[in-house]
């Protein structure tokens, strides 16, 4: 559904040059769920705005739903529906003509875009808010309405940026099972997040964009199995700087990384990796505060991939 | 045809959220009416100076009134789109097939309406004063209006998608907007000023609009200024609508 080659897009300043995407490769299969994950500033929504004919690529080729991004836009804006993280529709307006006129405008009669969109509000539980201003809307309500004015015009492709980010988990719960219905009506969905366990549960594949690369692309399986064995989070008094390198010349203690004064070390064995510690900086005089032992998350994918975590760059 | 149809919805859009809100009218009516109230009388005692123009009073200043609302209602419609920026709901139509002109044209033909609707008001409350219209003076005069609509709505339209932000967005509009307004002989007629000042007011396209309101208004519908008056707004109105086309054409990063 979406092929690109080598993707790249340099925005030119007064003083400086941006690469926000350098060079990005996506395979992304017909009627999966693909959730791209990134750091702000990765290159993730300039990414999306590219695939969604939003911003012309500098360099690189892109087929979005089977037509030539750069040849022709006009075909793929036929095709794809897009949501952004803003939001799409205007406080003044009411739902309903908010969806009829987008359906218009893709080519739909009036009857017919009426007929559209009273399906989608009942869908979408927006019957009884369906005539009044989208500004009396709850969040859940404007997200899903979003999400309605995206659908609209039956896309083969939609594109979601952000799609619960700010929502309560009740309503981040309904566009969850909103996005699994989407898949299982066949359409492709490619979502960003910010919310790692989102991206585990909703989706088929995921890939992670960092300085405007891809670092990682697999199933979220897959990339927890390539954080081999087991996580210790450990926590000590004073500067992590000594702990740390004192860590890194045992051979148990394949990776290390750094969140917040704590360090994160990646174990073949959890069990037995933890007494060694406690014995290591007991010897060393270093006060220990916490040590935990959990399974890689895709936190840990995205910490390994990125050097960063994703809840902390969170906007 | 496509352009047309898409022009069409988006000028149906802004119709129906128009409607939904229709104080604005009045609102925006509201500050000629005041100059009507308050300001004209104080014309009265001018008519007899050398240099005033014929007419009486009212058949002077209405015109300019009328370019003046305009000017300003047209110049005020970019903090509509800003907040539908904000709201994302540009960059939603910019996915759609929809055509980028009809993006632009749909909504300034709104304005338009909207100005035509406030000039019908205002010259309605300008007879009791002393405001003698004739048929073809209401015709050009709305023709002039509508041109100016059309052409500082679309330049106001391209200052906003440029500035994206209203605390930037006001002071430009603002201060570009005084000096068209001053340099355009609205509240007093350019005849009275010294020859430095008719000089610059002869770059401002308005004044070109003003004279020719003011002509067509006193029976002069034919002359020369008036073809003029009509002729320069309406390139003022194709600059604007170029302008404003290709920065809606433009990707908005």
């Amino acid at each position: 559904m979406i092929h690109t080659r080598a993707l790249r897009r340099v925005f030119r300043g007064r003083k400086s040059t941006v690469e926000a995407v350098a060079g990005v490769d996506l395979n992304v299969p017909q009627g999966q769920t693909f959730g791209f994950l990134g750091p702000n500033g990765a290159g993730k929504t300039t990414t999306l705005r590219m695939l969604a004919t939003l911003l012309p690529p500098t360099s690189g080729e892109a087929q979005v739903a089977g037509c030539d991004l750069r040849r022709e836009p006009a075909r793929v804006r036929e095709r794809i529906g897009y949501v952004s993280q803003e939001g799409s529709s205007f406080e003044d307006a009411t739902g309903r003509a908010e969806l009829v006129i987008q359906g218009r405008l893709y080519g739909m009669s009036r009857a017919e875009a009426g007929r559209r969109a009273g399906e989608l509000l009942q869908s979408l539980e927006l019957t009884d808010c369906a005539d009044r201003k989208t500004k009396t809307y709850s969040g859940g309500q404007k997200r899903r309405l979003d999400v309605g004015i995206g659908l609209m015009h039956l896309p083969q492709l939609l594109f979601l940026d952000e799609p619960t980010t700010g929502l309560d988990p009740q309503s981040r719960a309904r566009m969850w099972d909103e996005v699994r219905r989407l898949r299982d009506a066949g359409t492709t969905v490619f979502l960003t997040t910010h919310y790692l366990e989102e991206a585990d549960a909703l989706c088929d594949r995921i890939a992670i964009i960092d300085h405007g690369r891809i670092v990682a692309e697999g199933t979220p399986e897959e990339l927890k199995r390539r954080v081999a064995g087991d996580v210790v989070v450990v926590g000590t008094e004073g500067s992590p700087a000594t702990t740390r390198k004192l860590l890194l010349e045992q051979g148990f203690v394949r990776e290390l990384s750094e969140e917040d004064g704590t360090l994160r070390l990646y174990v073949d064995r959890g069990e037995t990796a933890m007494p060694q510690i406690i014995r290591i900086l007991d010897g060393a005089g270093i006060t220990l505060t916490a040590l935990s032992l959990h399974r890689p998350s895709l936190d840990d994918v995205f910490l390994r991939q990125t050097g960063r975590s994703l809840r902390e760059t969170a906007a | 045809m496509k352009l047309l149809r898409d022009t069409w919805l988006m000028f149906l859009r802004y119709l129906m959220i128009f409607l939904g809100n229709p104080a604005w009218v009045i609102i925006g009516v509201a500050q000629p009416v005041l100059y009507l109230l308050l300001f004209a009388p104080l014309l009265k005692s001018l008519v007899h100076i050398p240099g005033f123009p014929p007419g009486g009073a009212y058949n002077v200043f209405v015109p300019g009134l009328l370019i003046q609302l305009g000017l300003f209602g047209a110049s005020g419609v970019g903090f509509g789109l800003i907040a539908e920026l904000r709201e994302g709901v540009i960059e939603r139509f910019r996915v759609t097939p929809c055509s980028r002109l009809a993006l632009l044209l749909g909504r300034a033909l709104r304005d338009i309406l909207t100005l035509l609707i406030q000039s019908g008001i205002l010259l309605a409350l300008s007879v009791p004063f002393g405001l003698r219209p004739t048929a073809a003076g209401v015709l050009v005069m709305l023709g002039l209006v509508a041109l100016i609509g059309l052409g500082m709505a679309s330049l106001a339209y391209a200052a906003a998608l440029w500035l994206r932000d209203e605390n930037s967005y006001a002071p430009l509009v603002f201060t570009l907007s005084l000096p068209l307004l001053l340099l355009s002989g609205v509240l007093l007629p350019l005849q009275l000023a010294p020859d430095w000042l008719q000089h610059i007011a002869q770059a401002n396209p308005l004044s070109y609009a003003v004279t020719a309101a003011r002509d067509v208004f006193n029976g002069n519908g034919g002359s020369v200024d008036v073809v003029k008056g009509l002729a320069i707004m309406a390139a003022l109105a194709l600059v604007g609508i170029a302008v404003g086309a290709r920065r809606f054409a433009r990707a908005i990063a």
